[in-house]
């Protein structure tokens, strides 16, 4: 205790009050137009409307907010401790009571109830703080906690992915498995396919893909219009739809792949509009705006998924002799997406052993070195980018068949920031980061549907946060894909 | 015997700067040629006209490989030179690859070997056996390297966590792993100590005799140049203004002066 | 003949406004070497900013043009720098030592953040603005395209060169055009002469984010209507302008801004409005390819 108090350092009252006056004159500044104002969507055109209530609301709270960490900082926890309590402890009260009166003025409920969750996090540091009068770890010290947070987890991988394997398999069959809940899971695999793609590029290869919409794109539509025009099956088609989507992979990777990473960034977005732009307008061949529709469903090896036989053959069901139920088709489709995403995976992790992926890492980490080595950048780089996009053909082929309609809406730079943000939060190069993130990123708002008009600005901020907090993403520990003790004494 | 490298009149300019500027020497094969000069003196410059990272304005590199041929190094590219042309180097600022190991670090360096053995990948991916041989072979040549310099124990840590001696000595065995004729170092004793400068000597005279291997150093330090080096090129000003052995370098007039600088003259009229 | 010329108007209309916008980027990138991603979003906060400020000033009842304007492009202006300073604080200040891709990832995590922001507190229909500038001079009414020159057109074009005036010699007069310079060469070494690094980073985003707010005003009344995706759009073919005149080159910026807008006019006038974008990228994928130091910059040599 008198350790504590001696290492409390001197507070300058005033000096934090004016800082923290600062930050909330700032913040005023920042919302008086755009949070006092707002221009309701009024036939009227010119309707205003005033809340200047959340603008007072949102200083005073940047105000404490401010304060409080000036206090933190200096080792006083004990009034930060009291006060975020006794705030979290009546907002939260109100928020669960759905009470009239409320304690701040915010009309959205997710909005009030993250002030009440920070608020929580703020005591959990107070209360930290004062429980082990631990100095604010530094940045290094940061990393190496998180780093062995992240070897641990990577090494629970070991276990955890078979784990979640079996969950995946048996999810089905589970009792409380609806079809709602199977909907949500096939969306949040076809993430993790597309996740897996983009990881080689981006994660192993370390080139900057915004424009991985693109392939995405050419896997549907290629799918779309083999299964038309062609009247292709399913297992004739994906296969086609992703040697296409490589081929175009190659054909964008070849002139830009080595450009430096912010430039091609831009070019690989300027890339995805473009595709995306000529979706709209070619109608001859796309459709434009209206799409293709009427695409087939999978069939099990040709066999459809129907209710009632086709006249000449069975369905599935007539030739194993089962009962149909509605649900079977998405399950169907559950384990097509299941199957697709563990394809990606056993290549990945294979070619993570091969020369070429240990070339990718190498070329991430420096190409100069790279190059003096003997390897071939611009082909090495091909071949990620060209494999990545495969996958993403792989996954648009199965949005097609999935869906069975395709539009340019689909396919905007949106999606590619979604799926880099899923990457990148996952911890670049991790397989089972990528899984997480897209469990949290994609199956969340979905389950708590509410939630979904602040999806977007809830991604954004959490690529900030993440990126400022941990900046090689949140499971960014690698094991090297070879050990010595793999081969033995040598010969 | 031909020497196996012939620089001929290499000039390379940026703009109006000319870093280097009409140089031609010869690297003897199998011995050690120490590239010598004041700071700013186009040595780098040179080093990365050689392997591939400039493109020269002038000039012609001639190597001579024992098996393969000769090759015209200013008209290949950066990573065709280690590949085809057996020449591999190091970097003044070492460039490892911080996040791998140094066993993966060392396995980088045969890249174009294993790439050919897995079937360019489509073959070891649909399971043909070659991969695993060669990859042995491959760890063994890498494991030889490391027991060298005394790395073999930390074989799977992270690269990045080495310390400054050790990375420089990595570095080197990593060059070595690519299986050069000519070796190319950039000040490889650079924040060495006294110990570990002469555990260099001891390894590059090793590579040397044992290996069969030319090398082509640039360096400040003079116990090394003179202790270990055959043959010395001086430059000043992106000239060369002295090449020769180590003793006929060192009492040449021209080279003090450009180290130590000229007494002055009457200076008149000094503004 | 009328037409070619009223395009060419409208081109240079539409370069002034990306060329303002460009030169925040150029700056930016000179300065800490990377694309400020969200710089577009700071654009159409700052058409928004404007355009409630005109929707205030209806309603209480300020009437007068100039006066108007005037008081929309001072609180535009001082509104939209804050958005500026705040961005770099809190997204890139403490990245400023992380690898590249960090940085482009919160970037891009900005932009989205700030157009939801905008959406989510505004709503995601369009805003329409009653003209406030109407009224222009027009030329050869007799031949076959009469050519209007509208006092709008004047005005941005006007503006524009003004601002531009103004900001060169803020850049070749000042102890911050000069601080900004040194820390354009080198950063590491300007910090060791004693030059607030911090500050004039936070000032180049400022004046960046003020330009691009000045852009957003004229955008607005150019157009008339706004939504909160303009920042995307607008965003990358100002970043076009940018590479094409030459990263980190102020003149590059504004000579590109004006070439992407004559191109996007006479694109979208000759050839195809749909494809007037893919036009536009496509500039910017060649301009990356064959002359990546675009029009007016320095070869970028690499340090080995």
């Amino acid at each position: 205790m008198r350790e504590a108090a001696a290492r409390a350092l001197a507070f300058d009252l005033a000096g934090a009050l004016k800082d923290a006056g600062l930050v909330a004159g700032i913040v005023v500044l920042l919302t008086i137009a755009l949070v006092g104002f707002r221009t309701q969507d009024a036939s009227g055109g010119a309707a205003l409307s005033y809340r200047f209530e959340d603008v007072f609301a949102v200083a005073a709270l940047a105000f404490l907010g401010r304060l409080a960490v000036a206090l933190l900082r200096a080792h006083r926890p004990r009034p930060v401790l009291g006060a975020s309590v006794l705030f979290a402890l009546a907002l939260t009260a109100l928020l669960l009571h759905g009470a009239e009166t409320r304690l701040l003025p915010f009309a959205s409920a997710p909005f009030n109830w993250t002030i009440a969750i920070a608020a929580w996090t703020l005591s959990a540091r107070a209360a930290w703080l004062l429980w082990h009068s631990a100095s604010e770890l530094s940045a290094e010290a940061r990393d190496a906690l998180m780093d062995r947070i992240g070897a641990r987890v990577q090494r629970s991988a070991g276990f955890l992915g078979p784990l979640l394997l079996v969950a995946a398999v048996t999810l089905p069959f589970l009792p409380w498995a609806d079809r709602r809940l199977l909907d949500i899971a096939t969306l949040v695999l076809t993430y993790i396919l597309l996740g897996w793609g983009l990881n080689i590029v981006v994660g192993l290869a370390g080139l900057l893909d915004l424009g991985y919409v693109a392939f995405y794109a050419v896997g549907a539509y290629s799918y779309a219009l083999l299964a038309l025009y062609f009247d292709l099956g399913f297992w004739t088609c994906l296969p086609l739809a992703g040697i296409l989507a490589a081929f175009a992979g190659i054909l964008l990777g070849f002139p830009v792949l080595r450009l430096r990473g912010d430039y091609l960034a831009i070019v690989t977005l300027g890339f995805g509009e473009i595709i995306r732009i000529i979706l709209l307008n070619w109608y001859e061949f796309t459709r434009g705006p209206d799409g293709l529709s009427g695409i087939p469903r999978p069939t099990f090896f040709g066999l459809p998924i129907t209710r009632t036989p086709p006249e000449d053959g069975h369905s599935f069901h007539s030739f194993f002799g089962l009962e149909y139920s509605p649900i079977d088709r998405v399950i169907f489709l559950y384990y097509l997406a299941l199957a697709l995403a563990l394809i990606t995976n056993f290549v990945t992790l294979r070619i993570r052993k091969l020369p070429v992926g240990r070339a990718w890492e190498a070329l991430r980490e420096d190409e100069i070195a790279c190059r003096s080595l003997g390897v071939h950048p611009r082909n090495t780089k091909l071949t990620a980018f060209a494999l990545g996009a495969m996958f993403g053909g792989f996954g648009g082929s199965f949005f097609a068949t999935r869906q069975g309609f395709v539009s340019p809406e689909s396919f905007t730079f949106l999606e590619s920031a979604i799926i880099l943000a899923i990457v990148v939060l996952g911890g670049m190069g991790s397989q089972i980061g990528v899984v997480l993130a897209a469990i949290l990123l994609i199956g969340l708002p979905e389950v708590f549907r509410e939630l979904n008009q602040y999806r977007m600005l809830a991604f954004g901020m959490a690529m900030v946060a993440i990126m400022v907090w941990r900046p090689r993403g949140l499971l960014a520990h690698r094991d090297p894909t070879v050990r010595l003790s793999d081969h033995g004494p040598p010969r | 015997m031909n020497p196996l490298l012939s620089v001929e009149h290499l000039t390379m300019r940026f703009g109006g700067l000319v870093a280097v500027d009409d140089v031609s020497f010869d690297a003897p094969a199998r011995r050690i040629t120490a590239i010598i000069g004041p700071n700013g003196a186009g040595k780098t410059t040179l080093f990365n006209c050689l392997t591939g990272f400039y493109s020269p304005s002038a000039g012609r590199m001639t190597l001579r490989h024992p098996a393969r041929g000769e090759f015209l190094l200013e008209r290949m590219e950066a990573y065709a030179i280690p590949a085809k042309a057996g020449v591999a180097r190091t970097f003044q600022n070492i460039r490892l690859f911080p996040g791998m190991s140094l066993l993966e670090n060392l396995l980088v360096a045969q890249h174009n070997v294993l790439m050919r053995a897995s079937g360019y990948t489509v073959g070891a991916l649909l399971g043909m056996g070659r991969y695993a041989q060669a990859e042995r072979r491959a760890v063994d040549r890498a494991r030889y390297w490391l027991e060298r310099v005394r790395l073999v124990d930390r074989a799977d840590a992270n690269a990045g966590n080495l310390p400054y001696g050790d990375q420089r000595r990595l570095e080197i065995v990593r060059a070595m792993c690519a299986e050069p004729v000519l070796l190319c170092l950039d000040e490889p004793a650079a924040g060495l100590n006294p110990r570990e400068s002469a555990e260099l000597n001891e390894l590059l005279a090793f590579i040397r005799d044992e290996h069969r291997v030319t090398l082509l150093l640039i360096e400040h330090d003079m116990s090394v140049v003179m202790s270990i080096s055959d043959h010395v090129v001086v430059l000043d000003y992106g000239r060369k203004i002295s090449e020769g052995t180590p003793a006929a370098v060192r009492s040449d007039a021209a080279v003090i002066r450009a180290y130590l600088g000229e007494e002055d003259e009457a200076a008149p009229g000094r503004p | 003949m009328g037409y070619f010329l009223q395009q060419l108007i409208n081109g240079l209309t539409l370069g002034m406004i990306y060329g303002l916008i460009a030169i925040g980027y150029t700056m930016v990138y000179g300065i800490i070497g990377m694309i400020n991603f969200a710089h577009g979003e700071i654009f159409m906060i700052g058409a928004f900013i404007a355009f409630i400020t005109f929707v205030v000033l209806g309603l209480v009842g300020i009437g007068w043009v100039p006066l108007a304007l005037l008081i929309v492009l001072l609180a535009t202006m001082l509104l939209t720098s804050v958005y500026g300073w705040a961005l770099e604080r809190v997204a890139y200040r403490p990245l400023r030592h992380s690898p590249r891709l960090a940085a482009l990832i919160t970037a891009i995590g900005m932009s989205i953040f700030l157009q939801n922001y905008v959406q989510l507190l505004q709503g995601a229909r369009v805003k329409p603005l009653q003209p406030v500038i109407t009224g222009g001079m027009r030329f050869l009414e007799g031949g076959e395209f009469a050519v209007t020159f509208s006092f709008l057109q004047m005005l941005i074009i006007f503006v524009t060169l003004g601002l531009m005036a103004g900001f060169t010699l803020i850049i070749h007069r000042t102890a911050l055009g000069r601080a900004q310079r040194a820390c354009q060469q080198d950063l590491g070494m300007a910090s060791l002469v004693g030059i607030d690094v911090d500050r004039t980073i936070a000032l180049t985003f400022v004046l960046g984010a003020t330009l691009a707010s000045v852009a957003g005003l004229m955008f607005l009344l150019n157009y008339g209507v706004i939504d909160f995706y303009i920042g995307f759009l607008a965003g990358i073919k100002a970043f076009t302008a940018a590479v094409l005149g030459g990263i980190g080159s102020v003149p590059g910026a504004m000579l590109g801004g004006l070439l992407i807008g004559l191109i996007e006019a006479f694109w979208s006038a000759y050839f195809s409005v749909e494809y007037k974008d893919v036009a536009v990228f496509a500039i910017l994928i060649l301009v990356l390819i064959f002359r990546p130091t675009g029009l007016l910059g320095r070869p970028d040599v690499e340090k080995v």
